[in-house]
């Protein structure tokens, strides 16, 4: 009876410090998971208020007379000689005739993206006919035009401090008030390459370089992985050879990204002769990155079919092939693609080892293919982010929405591919 | 055993993948066939004799993260204005540039090195070795470096020998040939006509080409400023070298990478900062920064042009003579950059921040240019 009643007494003496704890405990928990929202709550809100005004470009309404003058002075036109950016001037001068002097006239010219004449020239490419003709266009104003009526110039500063003078603002208000300057959809943004004007540049070109790589990387690493699981799963013979792989592949999931771009500057680029830059090499380059994933998510994706189930298609006759191939397969394939995704959305942003096989370059023409020149999405946000032009930060910010969107798309297919077709036991 | 077999096992798949996959141009085909031969023979045969099959159409461009700036807007310009493609600039340092440079002759190696310092005789030597004998210097101007706080805090003038005595690992004692460790805490420690705040200086790393340039003209600037440091570059150059060229790391120089908009943004949130970088940062960010003086000049663009600004390098760019005629557009390229409209005083090259050089010096550079003088080490 004593001992009974001491043992209830001990356990009430400590319940209260064990609640204690417990609640510690808790509160500790909720304390860090509240910063890891706040710290994500914060890295979203800066991005989504730096880069949301990247996604909205100013563009000036100009009225350009096409002149047969200019455009075709014997007679002929050609394009690529034609001077447009004499007739976007000569529109802008007509537009503001105050400005006389050739000081002004050159702050004027200012005003306009150079991207104009060469929108004036891909209309006259397109259409010939509408030469001698007065076209009235949206085109982008300049970069620094852009960054004032978003309000990243402040007017109110001394002169000599902001890039664009009192003159120049008193042109860009009186176009404000005739209703020649209006807020676009960036459509540039998404329509080109890289360009060293903000207001041009576009992450077209950098998006199509990681399509490519993960086009090589994904029917390269998936295959390849699938395979190597498989035997190392269900053929390759428990020995000290087949735990030394083991480890060797966990060991390579590890190796930092840097080391993997080494390799293929040294095996793809050096030896095979590969083109630098391309994005072929960036994508084997990936595939040795991914492999190692794949591989462990597959071998775990694998394993977790009950061995009832092989046991039973072997006692009913099966070969080992037919068992892997019918059964084994199928009901492993959503943990394989799972990993697969999650392998591809860490290939996605992966820039580091890109460096080493010459991808972190300013390309301008869009690859249209394995073996163009490309970059990659997260080496654009870095060359970006380098860029002394003020209004390549918002761009950055928008480049690094779009690479968190593909990532999330990703993501989320893995998330929704595990709920969906992964069969519990 | 597994690490190595793995790569050769990928390095077979990928050839396979390589033909299977390949688009239907002749590209590929080529590309495919290079693969197979280098895969087969040895891997020295693999650089010859390129120039043969010309292979690739655009010009291909290396170097400095300096000049690069620069390189990409005349690259992107001359490719819209003319039937060539873009070519390519990729940003790897001066010296990484400059190595590749000189790897050898032919489509797979760059045509044009950007360095923000001259080439060095041992890399003129090494591009010699490899076949590259006829290299063309263009300068394409010059670029300062400055030294600049937020634009709220105090101005200040630093002289060369300030900056050594703030920013030296060891600094000269009281007796001559004395060397003690820093001692100097804040800048009133420095120069009493100085702020008292704390001496705080973001940089860039050792890798930077800037770093570069800011150890040899402004600390070796300020150093030689004392007699007998100065008078140990004949006796003791290696000792001179690392008095004059190590900066301190107790904290006071912080490396902050090689972004210099990072550099521009932590200024801006802590005035007592300073921080180092390019003049054209300075220049796109005049309402956040202001640049200090350095022996009472101001880092403008017209005293930089005119050399009475002390901190300015100029900047390069080298291409092969032998490639011009066989990849499109190389010569083409050259001459855009070095064209009025591009380097001019009004260029929009100075627009972004590049100093043009004098008038006449362009002339200079522009006519070896077109008439592709190598480059001679022996007579500089």
């Amino acid at each position: 009876m004593s001992t009974e009643r001491t043992t209830l007494e001990r356990v009430e003496a400590g319940l209260a410090r064990r609640r204690r704890k417990e609640l510690l405990f808790k509160l500790t928990g909720m304390f860090a998971t509240a910063i890891g929202v706040v710290f994500l709550g914060v890295f979203f809100t800066t991005l989504i208020v730096k880069g949301s005004s990247a996604f909205q470009q100013t563009f000036l309404k100009l009225d350009i007379e096409l002149s047969e003058a200019v455009l075709a002075p014997d007679g002929e036109l050609d394009v690529r000689y034609a001077d447009f950016d004499g007739l976007v001037r000569t529109a802008l001068r007509a537009q503001l005739p105050e400005a006389t002097s050739r000081v002004d006239r050159r702050a004027l010219y200012r005003l306009v993206s150079v991207g104009a004449s060469y929108q004036l020239r891909d209309l006259v490419a397109t259409n010939p006919e509408l030469v001698g003709t007065t076209q009235t266009l949206w085109v982008p104003a300049s970069s620094n035009v852009d960054m004032f009526i978003k309000g990243d110039i402040d007017a109110e500063a001394d002169e000599a401090l902001r890039p664009l003078s009192d003159q120049q603002i008193s042109w860009i208000r009186s176009l404000d008030e005739a209703g020649r300057i209006d807020m676009r959809f960036n459509s540039a943004l998404f329509s080109n390459g890289d360009s060293r004007e903000p207001e041009l540049a576009g992450i077209k070109g950098a998006v199509m370089g990681s399509f490519y790589m993960l086009l090589v990387t994904i029917t390269l690493s998936f295959p390849i992985g699938v395979a190597a699981a498989i035997y190392l799963e269900e053929f390759a013979p428990k020995s000290r050879w087949s735990d030394l792989i083991e480890v060797n592949i966990n060991n390579l999931a590890a190796v930092p990204s840097i080391v993997f771009g080494l390799l293929g500057l040294a095996v793809f680029i050096n030896w095979m002769g590969l083109p630098r830059s391309a994005a072929l090499v960036g994508g084997l380059v990936l595939t040795l990155l991914t492999l190692p994933v794949i591989i462990i998510a597959s071998r775990a994706a694998i394993k977790a079919v009950p061995p009832s189930i092989r046991e039973a298609a072997l006692g009913l006759g099966a070969s080992k092939m037919q068992v892997v191939f019918h059964h084994v397969l199928p009901l492993a394939m959503p943990g394989m693609l799972t990993g697969a995704i999650i392998g591809m959305s860490r290939a996605l942003g992966e820039s580091a080892p890109l460096l080493m096989i010459g991808m972190v370059a300013f390309i301008v023409d869009v690859p249209g293919g394995f073996t163009d020149p490309a970059t990659a999405l997260p080496v654009q946000i870095y060359l970006w982010a380098d860029s002394p032009e003020r209004a390549f930060t918002e761009r950055t910010s928008a480049a690094i929405i779009v690479l968190l969107g593909f990532l999330l798309v990703m993501n989320f297919a893995a998330v929704i591919l595990r709920k969906r077709m992964e069969r519990k036991w | 055993m597994s690490i190595p077999t793995n790569p050769f096992v990928l390095s077979l798949l990928a050839l396979v993948a390589l033909q299977a996959c390949g688009n239907s141009g002749t590209d590929s085909d080529i590309t495919a066939k290079d693969t197979a031969e280098s895969a087969t023979s040895a891997p020295a045969s693999a650089s010859g004799g390129a120039l043969a099959q010309s292979g690739r159409d655009y010009v291909y461009i290396v170097g400095s993260s300096t000049v690069y700036p620069f390189a990409t807007v005349v690259a992107e310009r001359f490719g819209r204005a003319t039937q060539y493609k873009t070519p390519k600039v990729e940003s790897t340092g001066s010296g990484g540039g400059l190595k590749l440079f000189c790897d050898g002759v032919g489509v797979d190696h760059p045509d044009v090195a950007n360095s923000s310092r001259a080439i060095k005789q041992s890399e003129v030597d090494s591009c010699a070795e490899n076949g590259v004998t006829e290299i063309v210097e263009v300068k394409i101007g010059y670029d300062g470096i400055v030294i600049a706080n937020a634009i709220g805090s105090t101005a200040v003038d630093l002289s060369l020998a300030d900056v050594f005595m703030a920013l030296a690992k060891d600094v000269p004692g009281d007796v001559d040939g004395e060397l003690i460790e820093n001692p100097y805490k804040t800048w009133a420690d420095v120069n009493p006509d100085l702020p008292a705040t704390g001496i705080e200086v973001l940089g860039p790393p050792p890798t930077s080409g800037t770093r570069d340039a800011f150890v040899e003209l402004a600390m070796e600037g300020g150093c030689k400023s004392v007699a007998w440091i100065a008078a140990l570059k004949n006796t003791d150059k290696n000792r001179y070298k690392s008095v004059c060229h190590t900066i301190r790391e107790d904290g006071a120089f912080v490396e902050a990478g090689e972004n210099d908009n990072l550099i521009v943004q932590k200024l801006e949130a802590n005035p007592d900062a300073f921080g180092i970088f390019g003049f054209s940062f300075l220049d796109q960010n005049m309402d956040k920064v202001k640049g200090a003086l350095i022996n009472g000049v101001a880092p403008t663009f017209e005293a930089i042009a005119d050399g009475a600004y002390p901190v300015s390098r100029p900047l390069y760019f080298y291409a092969k003579k032998a490639h011009v005629g066989v990849i499109p557009g190389l010569r083409e390229y050259l001459r855009e950059f070095t064209s009025e409209r591009a380097w001019g005083e009004e260029g929009y090259l100075s627009d972004r921040g590049l100093i043009p050089m004098p008038d006449e010096e362009r002339a200079q550079v522009a006519s070896a240019v077109s008439q592709l003088t190598p480059l001679s080490m022996a007579t500089q």
